[in-house]
């Protein structure tokens, strides 16, 4: 590779490789070499940068062949998740789980429990792709298969992509410097029309709309999350969206799971909220550390899901009244007719 | 005797990583213990000790403190020898962002956190881009978005590192990182060895305890900055 690469001239690395700039953003003098060529660059670096940069010549020049081989295995397309199969263990008692589930992209599975009986330790497995290796004795299987293990430490395979109610955006970027920074980082090319589109899908989930220049600091609680799953769908380079509950407010859930299970992610959700929990195909309980059983979704539960829906939404207009200063001593008759 | 050197930022989540970490590794029943340096006063050695931890501090005072950790690295595997351990985790603060305890043919770990903003993995110095294992915090309380960047960026600074995220809080990750930290390569002295990278020379008049400002004062290891 440094064969091919050092007698290049710096100008046209960054041509071939645009990515390949961010190895040398931070070091001096590009303006006046990029004529000249990756070796002579390299050659002329002086010892004073070394010391600077805090690493010796040649180790240097092996991170930079080392940046460069990562980064094109980046681009590569990676093996596309179609499924993942949990073979039970056993519980903290160490009675056998007896349970083979799998899971197709696109599909929701609701895990249920108490706080304690094993629910993360159940996403850690398949975070960690257990092997019988983990304290539940757990296997998981990708595809149907024994996974490729690099899955376990590599940035870029990185099966989870975690959604909590805790998150908050930190950095001091507008919405779209901040969903173009992460479709970068994905190396995609068409980034301005995947960051408006990005933009757009948020904003149909949000209640209130919000402007690609409001800094990602000050959208309200359901904006941020609405763009956290908007993003996350189009750009997580995860195949396994984990949610822990999606607050009740400012954000369209239904849509929101909707738009996840479109882009083919398998969406696991940690809640006790009744309507999502029916959203899903499947519900996991977890007891004792173990999985005790699953129990699918049935007609007559998704037949309860509309009368559910309803209840939602006179609840949300009585706390609407509540906010916007009004009285809520007189429920409104529509709601006393569903129950 | 296993040996690995772990650095980061101040307030990183070193101490409650490692306590997590070596927490899974005593549950398999090895010794681990951990020397910490900093510069002035820590409470971590009572933190250790309270999970049944052999811990010792070490305060470099107005010394950097990476410095003072080249000076006593092998007394304290003669310490950790003498305890019977298995296992010793030296944990260091990198203050300057430039020096760095990694030693070669050791395990070297850098532990950094989301917070810190996604542009610091580009500035941190060798303690990140000589590391063998990047384990990167608090990812509980940023977005999936920053968390991506974040890794990446992270993977771009030091591409061959193997880069896990754990939660110093709950604990998520840990175990995973302990049965890296079990593949520690063993050393039973380090006479010999080589630090990854050289620190900086800091052998100017204010290293040694020089306090006045001015020209006169100035003398030995000085640079100056361009400011034209
Ligand atoms: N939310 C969150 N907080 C964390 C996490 N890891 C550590 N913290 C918190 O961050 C703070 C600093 O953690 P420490 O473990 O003391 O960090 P340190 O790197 O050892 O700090 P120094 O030794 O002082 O340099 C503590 O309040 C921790 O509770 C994490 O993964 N998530
Ligand atoms: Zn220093
Ligand atoms: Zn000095």
């Amino acid at each position: 590779m440094w064969d091919s690469l050092s007698v290049m001239t710096i100008k046209q690395l960054f041509s071939s490789y645009p990515y390949a700039a961010d190895f040398f953003s931070s070091l001096p003098n590009l303006e006046q070499s990029e004529e000249s060529s990756v070796g002579a660059y390299f050659a002329a670096i002086e010892e004073d940068t070394l010391q600077d940069l805090g690493i010796g010549r040649q180790e240097f020049l092996e991170q930079f062949l080392s940046f460069m081989l990562q980064m094109e295995k980046l681009k590569e397309d990676k093996v596309k998740i179609e499924s993942i199969t949990i073979i039970g263990g056993k519980d903290k008692q160490g009675k056998a789980e007896d349970i083979e589930l799998t899971i197709h992209a696109g599909e929701i599975v609701c895990i249920v429990g108490p706080t304690g009986s094993g629910k993360s330790r159940l996403l850690a497995d398949i975070e960690w792709v257990a092997q019988q290796d983990t304290p539940t004795n757990r296997k998981i299987l990708i595809n149907g298969q024994l996974p490729d293990m690099r899955c376990r430490f590599s940035v870029e395979h990185k099966l989870v992509a975690q959604l909590s109610q805790n998150m908050n955006f930190i950095m001091d970027l507008s919405v779209e410097e901040f969903v173009s920074m992460h479709a970068e980082s994905r190396m995609l090319e068409n980034i301005e029309e995947v960051t408006s589109h990005i933009i757009a899908k948020a904003n149909e989930l949000a209640g209130e709309q919000f402007n690609p220049d409001t800094p990602v600091t000050s959208l309200s609680g359901g904006q941020s999350r609405a763009l956290m799953i908007a993003d996350t769908a189009y750009l997580s380079s995860s195949p396994i969206v984990l949610i822990d509950e999606i607050e009740n407010a400012g954000i369209d859930r239904q849509n929101a799971l909707r738009l996840l299970i479109d882009k083919q992610k398998i969406v696991l959700m940690a809640t006790h909220d009744p309507i999502l929990a029916l959203m899903g195909d499947k519900r996991i309980v977890i007891k004792n550390g173990g999985i005790s059983k699953v129990i699918l979704t049935s007609e007559k539960e998704r037949g309860n899901l509309i009368l559910l829906t309803a209840i939602d939404r006179k609840m949300l207009a009585i706390r609407e009244v509540l906010r916007s200063g009004g009285h809520i001593d007189e429920i409104p008759m529509a709601l006393e007719e569903i129950i | 005797m296993q040996l690995i050197t772990v650095a980061g930022p101040p307030s990183a989540g070193k101490t409650s990583v490692m306590l997590k970490i070596i927490e899974t590794l005593q549950e398999e029943t090895l010794r681990v213990g951990v020397i910490k340096f900093d510069c002035l006063s820590t409470q971590d050695q009572i933190l250790y000790q309270k999970k049944g931890i052999e811990a010792k501090i070490g305060l470099s005072g107005n010394l950097c403190p990476d410095h003072f950790f080249v000076s006593n690295v092998q007394d304290c595997l003669l310490w950790s020898q003498k305890n019977n351990l298995d296992m010793l985790i030296t944990e260091s603060a990198g203050l300057c962002n430039r020096c760095s305890p990694h030693i070669r043919d050791v395990m070297a770990v850098c532990v950094i956190d989301n917070l810190s903003g996604v542009n610091t993995p580009r500035k941190v110095g060798p303690m990140l881009k000589l590391a063998d294992i990047v384990i990167i915090t608090k990812g509980d309380i940023v977005s999936q978005a920053e968390r991506e960047v974040f890794a990446f960026r992270v993977k771009q600074a030091n591409p061959s590192a193997i880069i896990v995220h754990v939660n110093g809080i709950t604990g998520q990750g840990a175990r995973e990182v302990g049965q890296l930290f079990k593949g520690a390569q063993s050393v039973d002295s380090l006479t010999d060895y080589h630090l990854r990278f050289s620190m900086p020379a800091a052998t100017c008049s204010y290293c040694l305890g020089q306090t006045r400002i001015g020209q006169n004062f100035q003398m030995g290891n000085v640079r100056k900055m361009d400011l034209s």
